[in-house]
């Protein structure tokens, strides 16, 4: 599925490149903890985090996650920004909180 | 912990320098120093700040003067309050081990202050900022955050005390660079002095410290056994 699909029918947030919607999600990823994600997540999926610090732009360029949304309306650092901006991460916001989010496109992906 | 106590156990564990560094507060600092003067422990005040990204950050500072800004900034970005059924009641106690108050912050949780903000005030206040227990995946830097962020200059790294300096050095080549500690992490008296860092200083003083992390003037952090 298209990340401009899930975005607009979630009605996420564009953060970040948001003429960068085109890629393909494969799946998801929820997590807080950079480690694990550097660990588990897999190319390709969506990440679903609370965490808004720069980092998360570079372990989702590493790991070649489609995108990141941040939930419960959290906005990410300025320097996270202009990283992402610079990587070409595409980073969503949802006022929702995670379980919310991760239900609502797990249903997608399963009814695609 | 009763103060008169934990300088007793500091003492006959040998330990020359120590500091209170309590989650997210102070209070107790100034008491455990008045119980240490005379019996040649130093105290320094300190504090383990959990910043916003849930990372443990180890303060060490020169006096009270400048912890209890610290303080300040710390409580003012300090959101919620305790539930002392589920998370015990955070006594403070005077100098006879005394409960003179209760502190109903929320001291196990994060603050709102970002990791860089957290450092750069430290440094400010001339003191040290050590990244706690860096090889537990919870609240330790590398756990939270997947690795050091370049913009952020901790003056040493703490490696648990169930890990030990040695396994330290081996897991995280990487890190080769950084100045290790190691030390108890004590929340009961017992286990004052379980682990602990020894180093090449003239004087027991936090100037000193900054100089044995920074290898300078000959003073150092000794990690050979």
């Amino acid at each position: 599925m298209d990340l401009k699909t899930i975005v607009d029918t979630l009605g996420l947030e564009p953060h970040c490149c948001a003429d960068k919607l085109t890629g393909k999600v494969t799946g998801g990823y929820m997590g807080d903890l950079l480690s694990d994600v550097m660990a588990n997540s897999a190319k390709g999926q969506l990440w679903v985090t609370r965490q808004v610090h720069q980092n998360i732009v570079a372990v989702a360029a590493l790991k070649e996650l489609s995108g990141i949304i941040i939930v419960q309306g959290a906005k990410p650092d300025q320097n996270t920004m202009e990283k992402a901006q610079k990587e070409g991460v595409p980073i969503l916001g949802s006022t929702l909180p995670a379980f919310e989010v991760v239900g609502r496109i797990y249903r997608l992906l399963e009814n695609a | 912990m009763h103060p008169q106590a934990l300088v007793r156990e500091a003492r006959a564990k040998n330990l020359d320098v120590i500091s209170i560094c309590d989650h997210n507060s102070s209070e107790n600092v100034e008491q455990v120093m008045r119980a240490a003067a005379g019996t040649g422990l130093i105290v320094l005040p300190g504090m383990e700040v959990t910043t916003r990204e849930e990372v443990h950050v180890i303060a060490l500072l020169e006096g009270l003067e400048q912890i209890r800004i610290l303080q300040e900034q710390v409580y003012r970005n300090l959101p919620g309050q305790n539930d002392e059924d589920a998370f015990g009641v955070q006594a403070v106690v005077n100098a006879a081990g005394e409960v003179e108050g209760i502190n109903d912050r929320f001291l196990i949780g994060a603050t709102e202050i970002p990791l860089k903000d957290l450092v750069d005030l430290i440094h400010a206040l001339g003191g040290l900022a050590i990244a706690s227990h860096i090889d537990r995946q919870a609240f330790g830097i590398i756990g939270q955050l997947g690795f050091i962020p370049l913009d952020v200059r901790l003056d040493a790294l703490e490696i648990s005390y169930s890990l030990g300096l040695a396994k330290g050095r081996q897991i995280y080549p990487d890190l080769a660079d950084y100045p290790f500690i190691t030390s108890s992490d004590a929340h009961f008296i017992k286990d004052i002095g379980r682990a602990f860092t020894r180093m090449y200083l003239e004087a027991p003083t936090l100037h000193e410290i900054g100089l044995a992390f920074r290898k300078q003037q000959g003073r150092k952090v000794i990690e050979e056994i």
